[in-house]
């Protein structure tokens, strides 16, 4: 025989299947009818499993010595893999996979009526520890010398006259959901990690129904712990060739376990297949099991138990301190010193678990998790405290954990902090789509912010995008109401011009929603760096300017707040004017189409025009009118630049601002284009161009000498300072304005949708 | 990263001592041991003021040309004591005190734990991986 150089987890794995093939126990010799049976298990035609058998020499020594089992074991993995049996192959093939095993069902079947009977009657846990051995008798045997020579020490298992003995019973139901699992899982290749988990169960549930007696069945370490890992992880890791016992015959009782199981549990078998495998699941009877455990200790089901009991109750369990001390670690989630009732029977859970030989996971098991109600409102499922989903009826909350449990769990982790963060503001719920009450939530937030922060949340984070969005669509709603003859609800972006854009203009990504935002990157005037600034210019702009605003709002609603770029304008221009009461008339003349609105959207930002433009009229409407263009334009441009961050909506609006007015000035223009990309510092610093541009808007034709331009420079100069004083001052108004008519807007929407139901019946 | 991490109870004895597996194991448990000298002098230092004026965080309790040991106190006069390599010099203080901070922080965990009896050594696995996350990987 050629020597054969096995890795360690071939070791392993080849030693155990000898093992279970060592029916008579002599450690030399596999027996030759479980070896043979173990090839056919193998599924290999027979020939191959004589030519196997030949190769190995076990037909030449008439017998399967271990060194002849393990060759055999080898080819066939080569075998099933493919490739010819060659006994040359036996040390060259690299990276085999493990030999795999498949067992008839027929005799597994009966056998594991036997145990299943057995355990099944286990349903009382309470008292019902000493199960006599006897009945298990048949299923041990094979089970029996399978482990025996595996478990290396034999662990002092609990006494039997514990009380706490009825954990035990609970762990039937457990490994055999774990079988399930197993077997559920298992693909093809997986065959032998079902067959494996099957195998240890098996023993387990023997060593179960027997423990009492047997104790040392329990202690099974060798083959528990490797299938303990494999379980924690089983749905992780491929076969894993560190499972001990192939036990086919278990394979096959696991399978009969399933559809036995199927019959008695077939809850399990639903939660279990409608969830990923997953071993620690807690079946109901678990979990019935438990909770009654716990009223024993504290009759309030949605209170904590203390440490001090807990530790009493779970010593009971003749566990180890540090294992007992582990299993709190895991259990107990927020680490207050207590048990709730989820962290209870979690805790009870890996007690049991642990009395029957698998290993403590290092981390809770996702299943095991205390779920926190308040995160999973959309399972509607637990209320606010963890326990109270449990005073509803357990099973309602089991299927609850299933389905929920996967994405409640998953989010555990950062829904735990964020749930101690309910104080802080979250756009959480962040709609894209803008819906009224939303609108309100985030209006009412806005509003609550801006009032504390006029300027820096208007300066506007990400986050708050959806909020102003959503804000922008609510805006409108009231603004819809203060202006008749608006356009209907949905064209936000023409009643809420100045609001939107005022949203919007806070939110320097104006991409999420079309409607709420608007041309967002405000580059307000040199001296004012927030976009409330330019907000309350662009109302100011509206207001002043009645066609353009109106233009831009229908025209532009495709994207961006057509509102938006009036509004420095306006405010620019109309800085002495008050425009509260103009309000109105501003929304009102927003309403009025005029193409010159559209290419104030790109330009709204483009403050520093506007304050040239303002300087340069002051306080001349007419002027202003006259300068819609040119305001526009710098409208355009002080609204190109404000969606500095939302180039792409800039585009279009340059688009539409060149494509709907052909009339657009020709300065701006091409500023719009500049001015986009240009960040709010840049247009601070473009004060100075601007008074030129302006000035060359107005003038385009006339040629300046150089003493000119300094004196218009430095008059536009003065202008803007004035301007900018001016528009500080329109700034607050508007932000008042603002706010009046947010709240106005939310009555309004919370009259609406009162109203709504009744107008669907 | 630390060297050594040692967890002192109030009668100044180990509750918990970890080092990077190296040759002068020993050393490090000599180093924690004089460190207690310091750390009973800084705290005996802020005599007056009450305990809840004195910082937890001690600091640098005192540098050697090998490594530096920083030192902590809770308000039960548990002591914390990490050692450093000197080499390591892009350990800001900052990071140094949130090492303590999640030191405490385990440590108040296990003290929660109603299977943990104080005084006795800490054997949570959970601390075990949380000190094993802040010490030197062993290459």
């Amino acid at each position: 025989m050629e020597s054969l150089t096995l890795s360690d987890v071939e070791q392993k794995y080849y030693s155990d299947l000898f093992v279970y093939c060592d029916t008579d126990n002599t450690k030399k010799v596999a027996s030759s009818g479980k070896v043979l049976d173990l090839f056919r298990a193998a599924q290999l035609p027979n020939e191959v499993v004589l030519q196997i058998t030949e190769l190995c020499g076990a037909t030449r020594l008439g017998h399967f010595g271990r060194s002849q089992f393990y060759i055999a074991l080898k080819l066939i993995a080569i075998a099933q893999s493919g490739l010819p049996l060659r006994v040359e192959s036996l040390n060259s093939v690299k990276d085999l996979p493990l030999p795999r095993f498949v067992v008839s069902k027929s005799e597994q079947e009966a056998r594991h009526a036997n145990v299943y009977s057995d355990t099944e009657n286990q349903g009382p846990y309470v008292g019902v520890i000493p199960r006599p051995p006897g009945r298990v008798q048949p299923k041990k045997v094979s089970a029996h010398e399978v482990i025996q020579p595996c478990m290396p020490t034999s662990e002092s298992q609990p006494d039997t006259t514990s009380p706490v003995v009825s954990p035990h019973q609970s762990p039937p139901t457990s490994p055999h959901t774990w079988r399930k699992h197993k077997r559920q899982a298992s693909g093809g290749n997986v065959d032998r990690q079902p067959a494996v988990a099957g195998a240890v169960w098996t023993p387990f549930r023997e060593a179960q129904s027997g423990a009492v007696t047997g104790d040392g069945m329990w202690s099974a370490h060798s083959p528990p712990p490797p299938v303990q890992e494999s379980w924690v992880s089983f749905t992780d890791t491929p076969p894993s060739s560190t499972l001990p016992t192939v036990h086919p015959s278990s394979a096959q009782e696991s399978t009969t376990v399933r559809t036995l199981a199927s019959a008695a549990t077939t809850n399990e078998i639903q939660r279990q297949s409608s969830a990923y495998d997953d071993p620690w699941k807690i079946t109901d009877e678990q979990r019935q099991y438990y909770i009654n455990q716990f009223k024993t200790i504290q009759p309030d089901l949605t209170g904590l138990i203390a440490g001090s009991a807990a530790k009493e109750f779970f010593t009971k369990s003749k566990l180890p301190i540090l294992e007992l001390s582990h299993i709190w670690e895991l259990s107990d989630f927020d680490k207050d010193g207590a048990l709730t009732l989820d962290e209870f029977c979690a805790a009870f859970h890996l007690v049991v678990a642990r009395k029957n030989g698998y290993d403590l996971p290092e981390k809770l098991p996702e299943s095991l998790m205390p779920k926190l109600i308040d995160l999973d409102d959309s399972s509607g499922g637990p209320e606010p405290a963890p326990e109270v989903g449990y005073s509803t009826s357990p099973v309602e909350v089991t299927p609850n954990k299933s389905p929920s449990m996967p994405s409640l769990n998953q989010t555990w982790p950062e829904l735990n902090q964020s749930n101690e963060d309910t104080a802080i503001v979250h756009p959480v719920p962040i709609r894209m789509t803008p819906s009224k009450i939303h609108m309100q939530e985030m209006e009412l937030k806005r509003t609550a912010s801006d009032h504390t922060h006029p300027t820096s949340p208007l300066m506007a984070k990400p986050p708050d995008l959806s909020e102003e969005g959503k804000l922008a669509t609510s805006i409108k709603f009231p603004t819809n109401t203060v202006g008749d003859g608006y356009s209907s609800s949905d064209s936000f972006t023409s009643d809420q011009e100045p609001i939107t854009s005022v949203v919007t203009r806070q939110r320097s990504h104006s991409g999420t929603s079309p409607e709420g935002l608007k041309a967002v990157a405000p580059p307000p005037p040199p001296p004012r760096p927030h976009p409330s600034h330019s907000r309350s210019s662009s109302l100011d702009m509206s207001r002043n300017f009645a066609p353009v605003p109106a233009g831009q709002q229908q025209a532009g609603v495709v994207t961006y707040p057509p509102a938006v770029p009036p509004r420095p304008l306006p405010t620019q221009m109309s800085g002495p004017h008050s425009h509260r009461p103009a309000d109105g008339e501003g929304l009102a003349s927003h309403s009025s189409t005029s193409p010159q609105q559209i290419p104030e959207q790109p330009n709204f930002a483009d403050f520093s025009q506007f304050q040239a433009f303002a300087v340069e009229h002051p306080a001349d409407d007419g002027e202003k009118l006259s300068d819609g263009g040119q305001t526009e334009k710098c409208v355009d441009n002080a609204a190109a630049m404000r969606t500095v961050k939302n180039e792409a909506q800039a585009d279009e609006r340059a688009a539409n601002v060149n494509s709907a007015k052909g009339s657009t000035p020709l300065a701006p223009p091409p500023k719009p284009v500049r001015r986009r990309l240009k960040s709010e510092d840049e247009l601070k610093a473009e004060v100075d161009d601007i008074p030129q541009k302006s000035v060359l808007a107005t003038q385009p034709s006339i040629p300046r000498s150089v003493g000119k331009d300094k004196k218009a420079i430095q008059a536009s100069i003065r202008r803007n300072k004035e301007t900018n004083t001016v528009l500080a001052r329109l700034n607050s108004e508007l932000q008042q304005q603002l706010k009046d008519l947010l709240e106005e807007r939310i009555s309004l929407e919370v009259q609406l949708e009162q109203l709504r139901p009744f107008s669907h019946l | 990263m630390a060297v050594c991490i040692a967890v002192i109870a109030k009668e100044n004895y180990p509750l918990y001592i970890r080092s990077v597996p190296s040759q002068s194991e020993l050393k490090f448990h000599y180093t924690v041991h004089t460190s207690l000298d310091v750390v009973e002098e800084k705290i005996s230092a802020v005599g007056k003021a009450m305990a809840d004026q004195r910082e937890l965080y001690l600091g640098l309790l005192y540098p050697t040309e090998d490594y530096k040991v920083y030192g902590y106190v809770t308000n039960s006069k548990v002591k914390f004591v990490i050692v450093v390599d000197s080499s390591n010099t892009s350990l800001r203080d900052n990071e140094i005190r949130s090492m303590f901070r999640k030191l405490h922080n385990s440590f108040t965990d296990v003290m929660c734990n109603p299977f943990y009896n104080p005084g006795d050594p800490i054997q949570s696995k959970a601390f075990d991986s949380m000190v094993s996350g802040m010490m030197v990987q062993a290459c």
